[in-house]
């Protein structure tokens, strides 16, 4: 089989199509995945034993299950709970509570690399639980793990090809529809590698500025 | 009633073909993890450039991509790949890829006075790498090969999208024919657990093994 130029620029539009929905759901991913990973780091250290230990099992439990499986779970077998999830919506939410279990540890380094003396302070100053995460803790915990929150929100770029399994119309569902009625492969799926490798190219750049603008990532 | 003990049973054959997999491609990830973490230590130019090239192509494509391409797009190349070969070969080279980033960070935190010392006893490249350097690496290597192998389990649950019966696949299939979706898909969430559980049990052991009497040794 010969690779057919013509035929690229035929389906680009599709695939560009495709694109945008893998766009939006990665941000709409990362969005959920940074609130998520801070709500786990936060319940994960509360000192009630009943809250910390089932948040921590949760969360290895989701960490350990694959996230095709997950996103299964959320598309089929919450309906029948009553629970209806349109594709894109199950999708995120898997995507968000799976890579929140990592941002989670991300979350967890920066929380305690703020020294104590902050805590200290904060209570001497007789804040409240909620003003101390608010107003002392977070501002200083969430900058310097910014380059390594972006590196999970890349790696959430890489897996948005799962949600083509529960039908979401995003590039790699669309490359297979393309290919399945031209049989074509080597086209649609070489586009979709061409894809996610410039996508890759250009955010190791932005991972790079951000590091510089905020400090080291660990890779 | 449904008569669960046969499904049960279909589901386990899934789990076999999981298990084989991951030994399998661990297995390959394991061999090009080495041959392209020291390959980026070469002194040859053209062997950096080229373990560069493969690291950064396995890790910029999403493993999604390189699994359809290679069963997809290779048999039109000429390269006929069963389902398990393809999903072996694609998940061996994108977690090799990963893994080979660890070979290197683990080789050059080994301190400088080590390779000095075997050219002061005249140690040939291979024996420095053989003897001195990789005995005290692999040690520092084992925690990121335990949650890269736990990453393969995960992303082999994606093999069922090309028609492999593994255990997802098997539990899609107990989806179809019984209509129940709560007990196929949190079977098989837990058969996975239990899985990467086991993984990273047999890591510690493997941890403690290797690095028995050496403390007080390493820093």
């Amino acid at each position: 089989m010969e690779w057919d130029w013509q035929f690229v620029w035929q389906i680009m539009p599709t695939l560009l199509e495709g694109f945008k929905i893998t766009i939006i759901a990665t941000l709409l991913g990362s969005v959920l995945a940074a609130i998520v990973g801070m709500v786990f780091a936060v319940l994960r250290r509360s000192p009630n034993p009943y809250v910390a230990r089932p948040v921590g099992l949760v969360a290895e439990f989701i960490r350990g299950t694959p996230l095709l499986v997950q996103l299964y779970f959320l598309f089929y077998v919450l309906p029948s709970a009553g629970i209806l999830l349109s594709p894109l919506v199950a999708g995120v939410i898997g995507l968000g509570l799976h890579y929140g279990t990592y941002t989670a540890e991300v979350y967890r380094g920066g929380i305690d690399n703020v020294p104590r003396g902050q805590w200290e302070a904060a209570k001497a100053c007789n804040l409240n639980p909620v003003q101390t995460w608010v107003h002392v803790i977070m501002p200083q915990a969430i900058p310097p793990m910014i380059p390594a929150l972006a590196n999970y929100f890349i790696a959430m770029f890489k897996e948005t090809p799962l949600l083509s399994a529960i039908t979401v119309l995003e590039l790699m569902n669309q490359a297979r529809s393309i290919a399945n009625t031209n049989y074509r492969y080597i086209e649609p799926m070489t586009m979709v590698g061409v894809f996610f490798l410039t996508v890759s190219i250009v955010s190791v750049f932005g991972l790079r500025w951000l590091e510089r603008r905020y400090g080291r990532v660990e890779r | 009633m449904i008569d669960w003990s046969g499904y049960l049973g279909l589901i386990l054959q899934g789990a076999l073909v999981t298990v084989q997999l991951t030994v399998m491609g661990c297995a390959l990830a394991l061999v090009m993890a080495f041959l392209a973490g020291l390959g980026r230590l070469s002194h040859y130019a053209a062997v950096r450039w080229l373990a560069t090239a493969y690291i950064e192509f396995f890790r910029g494509t999403s493993i999604f991509v390189q699994l359809f391409w290679a069963y997809f797009v290779l048999p039109l190349l000429g390269f006929d790949l069963t389902s398990m070969q393809a999903g072996v070969l694609a998940l061996g080279l994108n977690v090799g890829a990963y893994g080979a980033e660890a070979v290197r960070g683990a080789v050059q935190s080994i301190g400088r006075e080590q390779f000095e010392a075997c050219v002061a006893v005249n140690l040939s490249r291979y024996q420095t790498m053989r003897h001195v350097i990789l005995p005290q690496a692999v040690i520092l290597m084992l925690p990121t090969f335990g949650n890269n192998a736990i990453e393969l389990l995960k992303a082999t649950a994606i093999v069922s999208l090309i028609s492999l019966s593994d255990m997802t696949f098997q539990a899609q299939v107990v989806r179809a024919q019984t209509g129940n979706t709560l007990i196929p898909f949190a079977t098989i969430l837990v058969l996975y657990f239990a899985m990467a559980m086991t993984i990273s049990a047999g890591m510690r052991w493997l941890e403690r093994r290797l690095t028995r009497g050496l403390d007080g040794v390493r820093s």
